[in-house]
């Protein structure tokens, strides 16, 4: 009985260790998961737009997510209807005083890299799969958050628009430690 | 900010204007070019006014800065009428009354051209995909619905 409450002890002491330690995955997720990425990163036909809520008592920062206001749609390429492309509005860069956001070729990631409702583990596992992520290598993937223009804009969305909490550099770090570690996945 | 001179065609004619390269489109095609058919409504992209085509391309002039048309070609509501489809669209237009107020209109066809050079026959769903960031507040959209379907069954030769 002792032994068994010994091993139960360190068992949930590990467990506790465990849950507290961050995944080298964790902060690459805290940015995947923020708004600027998913609104582009969706499993529908459509980009969606974003509103920042905070909670006027406990200052909880989330977001309301919905349908693009021009409803308009993915397309058969990410670049909208042939007849409606993404770049009839979205330019090389912010405009009108940043309230219309754009970057060099401006579109939706394809559905293989819709990541709305993923847990942690699916989203890693499905950024690595290269069934899905067009090819690329984590050296590649690396390359592709360094320097993509769409990734980039994160960071310089324009407007009022907020960015995700880890500056760009900090990001990069985490993801080269990520991508240098194997690309491991967190349980869930 | 510096200007720059910008070389672009607009409706088959070289244009060179000396403007800030940021200016957008459609105050240079309206303020410099005195082609006051494109409108402006809401300076952002959000309503489909200003619409007019680059390289055939439907296009929002409102937040299009000029240096992005260098060396392309614009068409605006002015030269439609030259083509066999514009003046097509424009004779719709005019018999189904299909403006109320008209002001979002020049962008509509503008969009409506584009959509019928692209599917000659839409469906429904096409339509709204092409049109759905053209705004019009006086709600005409069944009347453009019903232009582009007799536009597209051949009617207004």
């Amino acid at each position: 009985m002792i032994r068994k409450t010994v091993f139960a002890g360190v068992a949930l002491a590990v467990s506790m260790v465990q849950a507290q330690t961050p995944h080298p995955f964790d902060p690459i997720a805290e940015v995947l998961q923020h708004p600027r990425c998913l609104n582009c990163h969706t499993l529908t036909e459509y980009p969606t737009q974003s509103r920042k809520i905070v909670d006027p008592v406990s200052g909880a920062v989330s977001y309301e997510r919905f349908r693009h206001a021009q409803r308009v749609i993915r397309g058969e390429d990410g670049f909208g209807a042939p007849t409606l492309k993404c770049g009839a509005c979205h330019q090389d860069t912010n405009v009108a005083d940043g309230k219309m956001p754009g970057a060099p070729h401006w579109h939706l990631a394809p559905l293989s890299m819709g990541w709305e409702g993923l847990n942690r583990r699916d989203l890693c596992l499905t950024l690595k799969d290269t069934s899905k992520n067009g090819g690329k290598s984590l050296e590649d993937l690396v390359t592709h958050v360094e320097k993509d223009a769409l990734v980039l804009w994160g960071w310089e969305p324009g407007g009022d628009r907020d960015t995700p909490s880890p500056s760009h550099d900090s990001f990069m770090v985490d993801f080269i430690a990520w991508a240098d570690a194997g690309g491991p996945c967190p349980e869930n | 900010m510096t200007k720059e001179t910008v070389v672009f065609t607009v409706n088959d004619r070289v244009e060179q204007t000396v403007v800030s390269p940021e200016k957008p489109l459609l105050w240079v095609l309206r303020d410099e070019l005195d082609l006051t058919g494109s409108k402006y409504g809401c300076g952002r992209a959000l309503c489909g006014a200003c619409t007019v085509h680059v390289d055939g391309q439907p296009t929002r002039a409102c937040v299009t800065p000029v240096k992005a048309v260098e060396g392309k070609r614009v068409t605006t509501i002015e030269a439609l009428s030259e083509t066999e489809l514009g003046a097509r669209v424009q004779r719709a237009w005019k018999s189904l009354n299909v403006p109320q107020c008209g002001y979002c209109q020049s962008g509509q066809i503008m969009a409506v051209v584009a959509l019928l050079r692209a599917i000659p026959k839409p469906t429904d769903q096409n339509i709204d995909e092409a049109l759905s960031g053209n705004i019009c507040r006086c709600g005409m959209y069944p009347r453009i619905r019903k232009a582009v379907h007799e536009l597209a069954a051949g009617g207004f030769a």
